[in-house]
């Protein structure tokens, strides 16, 4: 029965089979099944993850049936562990789903080297003492480690990882890379062979918008001592000059060249993202270096030699009129210059990795190959250590969300979102203080309440922020969520998480930057580089 | 410190029970208001799919009881992966029965309707009932279907603002791949689907010379064996996207013709997706907007916070980008603005009155039917309707209106020209000319 494959045809199309097969061997742990690490998991458990471990210690109560779909009226007094685990379980037989009957924080202190065996964890709902170590322990053990919390309508979601290299970052828009202004020999002299200016009117609406531009590229060239059309003008003209050769109205070819002509007025050579990677100190590779910063090294010296500053060409082209004849010898024409860039590149990986004493045949063709395609679209991640944050963030980052007029409401003058990131500090420090979140029980509201804005101010003291406060309505507004966990906020917050747990662990597409700080009052949630 | 007495609402009720500053103006919390919540709020859930499902569990977990869900699709393999109220015994079942059931059996309380059968097949009045519309849809035709039954409801007061109690909100998600959206829609207030059309582009379809002439790609092969050729070999035989032995011919077709050409890249599942236009879809995504779907529906109903103004976007394809944008009302949108006011003789008869609405520039109805305050006066279809509402044909408008001098109509039809042509509906608002005093419409829709 095909029904394994057939079950994940939807996301199969989005990261495809090796995406699918780095998802089956993954183990992740998640601390605390509330509704948060719950709706998490459920994602993750559909989406066909290799496995997993659910911690926790307590056991299902009432209250919880309002919340977390996954205990039930039958479940009360029983383990939230082993409940959650046995429901996640029902929604994926390919999944194998363990349970531990533990505190997370217990586990935390007393076994640092349980978290070992996994190769992600997602913790939720911990408080700053716990995230900060469970931080150390996953950075020494090179284990993945995101954080997500709900709290009434607010929220984050964290991701602490040393460093993550992407290679298949599969952006929406990217340039293509079609090297119209600066054609290597087999394409010119494939260009050269075309007659712009034939009389048969069939060949001529059928010639593709690529050759279309390099030939009027190189006739700018020539008579404008060898420059591109740089300034508004001079591009208006080149436009124009396209527009001219336009023999019938019905040429789409010459209304493609006109809109992709912009395509030409881009500079050559490689953009500042990828010169960023290029110039890291990671690529200058020794022995412990990852295959990824080996293949960047190499990349490295490709741009400064074979490859005339250009990256290794991609090789694909947009689908664009033409006759058929021409677009597949076009299209042959990139994919083999693709191909001997990337028999370049091979030849100095093999070069490094025995420089560096390692299998020269250890990095496998196809991953060479993928780096190459996607040479221009490299990303590399990297994640402050949670210690680093907590003690101190980037406070012009922090001063700025407190000042900025952009982000004023009516009820504040600085970002609803840093109030909440704010708060949720604010109410740990208040927890430790007074064993319970501010508002978790009834009564005494007035009390919880300046106790919170002591905490807010001490906080913001301690954060460098001298003077700076928070509104009344947003402090009160945290003591009425009273730690509440709403099924909802949990799973938009438990949505984000599984998401980038996704990315992180197909390493494809870009997992976010920074904290996202979830503001679930009017959705202005933002992302906080701290 | 008063320790609560252990309930399933406890984490809800900080949030109902205990009053806020950055809460809705209509805001009361209380006891009362959950208990409404629970008695009296209807909510509508459009569609048991990806979406369908997380709304589902999310409004039941939100403290609302009554839910119906409508959808006219059985459950396929290949929605596992994401619609988790779904099993893989269940392959073939309705979703909206399963998913229906599934929910009941798990959060205690909740009532869930199902409706297996398509939105159309409702009466008006069927939507009419529910406090609020939640649509969980991937088609646009959908969407604006229910915009158009929901805006239909609405009337303006004199002085052209909304009446009140005509206003029946919608919360409208939608997702693809690793891209969302989540939106309310309170007719006459915020714009409503039609206002913000554009939004939605219309997919690129691939020109017909260009797969019989000149193919570039597999796309381009795999669409002309599945638009040109079949019908060449088959004739009349239409072709069924979900009989796999018709997409293997297609796919063999296409196979031929890529080998013809010198084109690669035609897969059997690229065939499936480019033929049944799949759109690639996963359970974060969907859970995400959901649930921000859900949280809007408790806001609009319970004032418990602000709510989304209006339109939420969600991208995780790079990096996480959560934006809302503030769209405007159309002031002149035929959907939800006061209706197109059309000044008529008090002789002009139903059918002179239909035919009209052909020659409306901004209307260009026809395969017109029409109805007043829930009365149908004429119906195209079925036979039986148009054979018991045709007598009305020569009546004059106005003694079918009972002699008011200006009211609502509603009317359904055609719009548009050529192959353009799609079915929808039109709020009209009808004056007669001669006819004393302005007798007040909206008295007429409050009786
Ligand atoms: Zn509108």
């Amino acid at each position: 029965m095909a029904e394994p494959k057939t079950k994940y045809d939807r996301q199969l199309r989005i990261w495809g089979e090796q995406g699918q097969e780095a998802l089956e061997k993954s183990s992740i742990c998640l601390l605390n099944c509330g509704p948060t690490g719950s709706e998490t998991l459920k994602n993750l458990v559909l989406g066909g993850v290799g496995s997993i471990t659910v911690v926790d210690g307590s056991k299902v109560e009432l209250g919880d049936l309002g919340n977390n779909y996954m205990v039930d009226e039958s479940s009360v007094g029983q383990s939230k562990a082993k409940t959650v685990c046995a429901f996640l379980q029902e929604l994926n037989d390919a999944v194998k789903a363990k349970f531990i009957e533990e505190y997370p924080v217990k586990l935390i202190e007393s076994n640092p080297s349980f978290f070992s065996q996994f190769t992600l964890v997602v913790a939720t709902q911990l408080v700053e003492s716990s995230m900060v170590k469970l931080d150390r322990i996953c950075r020494e053990a090179n284990v993945l480690l995101i954080f997500a919390r709900s709290y009434g309508l607010t929220g984050f979601v964290r991701i602490s990882v040393k460093e993550h290299a992407v290679i298949e970052s599969k952006p929406d828009h990217f340039l293509d890379d079609l090297r119209l202004n600066n054609p290597w020999p087999e394409l010119r002299r494939y260009a050269e062979s075309i007659d712009l200016d034939t009389a048969d009117p069939v060949a001529h609406k059928h010639i593709p918008y690529v050759i279309i531009l390099i030939k009027m590229t190189e006739e700018w060239a020539k008579t404008h001592s060898g420059k591109l059309p740089s300034t508004r003008e001079e591009k208006r003209v080149f436009k124009d000059l396209i527009k001219a050769k336009k023999i019938a109205p019905d040429e789409d070819n010459y209304k493609e060249a006109m809109e992709a002509s912009f395509k030409v007025f881009t500079p050559q050579g490689i953009n500042p993202s990828l010169q960023q990677i290029i110039n890291d100190a990671c690529a200058e590779v020794n022995s412990n270096s990852s295959d990824f910063w080996v293949m960047v090294a190499a990349l490295k010296e490709f741009i400064a030699n074979e490859g005339g500053g250009e990256a290794p060409l991609e090789g694909a082209i947009p689908d664009m009129t033409s006759s058929t004849e021409l677009y597949v010898s076009l299209q042959k024409i990139y994919q083999a210059k693709a191909e001997a860039d990337f028999l370049v590149m091979e030849k100095l990986v093999k070069k490094i990795l025995k420089k560096l004493g390692r299998d020269p045949e250890s990095i496998s063709k196809a991953t060479i190959k993928s780096f190459c395609k996607n040479a221009r679209k490299l990303k590399v991640c990297r994640y402050r250590k949670i210690e680093e944050e907590f003690s101190s963030p980037v406070q012009l980052e922090i001063q700025k969300y407190l000042t900025d007029e952009d982000y004023c409401t009516p009820n504040s003058w600085y970002s609803v979102a840093v109030g909440f990131y704010i708060l949720l500090r604010a109410v740990d420090r208040f927890a430790a203080n007074y064993n319970s979140f501010p508002g978790q029980f009834d009564g005494e509201m007035d009390e919880e309440i300046s106790r919170l804005k002591i905490a807010v101010v001490s906080l913001l003291n301690d954060l460098g922020c001298n003077g700076s406060t928070l509104t009344e309505d947003l402090i009160n507004e945290m003591c009425r969520y009273g730690a509440a966990e709403l099924h909802s906020v949990a799973a938009f917050v438990g949505g984000i998480a599984s998401q980038e747990v996704i990315k992180l662990i197909t390493r494809q597409f870009v997992p976010m930057s920074g904290t996202f700080i979830f503001n679930g009052v009017d959705h202005k949630s933002q992302l906080l580089l701290l | 410190m008063a320790v609560s007495q252990p309930s399933k609402s406890r984490d809800l009720d900080r949030l109902l029970l205990r009053p806020g500053h950055l809460a809705g103006p209509n805001f009361e919390p209380g006891q009362e208001l959950r208990e409404d919540i629970k008695e009296y709020v209807k909510v509508l859930v459009v569609g048991a799919g990806g979406l369908g499902c997380e709304l589902l569990k999310d409004l039941a977990l939100t403290g609302f009881r009554n839910l119906d869900v409508i959808d006219m699709d059985r459950i396929e393999v290949t929605n596992l992966n994401r619609q988790f109220l779904f099993r893989l015994e269940d392959v073939g079942k309705p979703k909206a029965e399963v998913a229906a059931k599934r929910v009941m059996e798990r959060v205690n309380g909740v009532n869930i309707t199902p409706h297996f059968c398509r939105i159309e097949d409702k009466p008006l009045d069927f939507y009419s009932d529910f406090s609020i519309i939640v649509l969980g849809l991937d088609s646009i035709e959908a969407r604006s279907y229910i915009n158009e039954v929901a805006c239909g409801f609405l009337e303006y007061e004199s002085d052209d603002n909304p009446l009140e109690e005509t206003v029946k909100p919608m919360v409208d998600g939608g997702t693809e791949g690793f891209k969302g959206h989540a939106r309310i829609i309170i007719p006459g207030t915020t714009p409503c689907f039609e206002c913000t059309i554009w939004l939605f582009p219309s997919q690129v379809k691939f020109p017909l010379c260009t797969l019989a002439e000149t193919p570039r790609n597999a796309a381009h092969c795999i669409e002309y064996a599945h638009l040109i050729k079949w019908n060449e070999v088959h004739g009349r035989k239409s072709f069924d996207p979900d009989n796999s032995e018709d997409m293997q011919w297609v796919y063999s077709e296409a196979v031929q013709r890529a080998e013809l050409f010198g084109i690669p890249g035609v897969t059997y599942s690229l065939t499936q997706g480019v033929v049944k236009n799949i759109i690639p879809a996963i359970a974060s995504t969907n859970a995400i907007i959901s649930a921000a779907c859900a949280l809007e529906t408790l806001k609009i109903v319970s004032g418990c916070s602000k709510s989304l103004s209006n339109y939420l976007t969600y991208n995780g394809v790079e990096g996480l980008h959560i934006k809302v944008t503030e769209f405007v009302k159309d002031a002149d949108c035929l959907v939800c603005g006061p209706g197109v006011l059309i000044e008529l003789e008090k002789s002009v008869t139903l059918k002179k009155f239909i035919n009209q609405l052909e020659d409306h520039p901004c209307l260009l109805l026809t395969r017109v039917s029409v109805s007043y305050r829930g009365e149908k006066l004429y119906m195209q279809a079925p036979p039986e309707l148009e054979k018991e509402t045709r007598s009305n044909l020569d009546i004059p408008l106005f003694d079918l209106m009972n002699g008011v001098s200006r009211d609502i109509i509603n009317v359904n039809g055609m719009a548009g020209k050529g192959d353009k042509k799609q079915s929808c509906m039109r709020k009209l608002r009808i004056a007669f000319k001669g006819v004393d005093g302005v007798a007040d419409i909206d008295m007429a829709g409050g009786a």
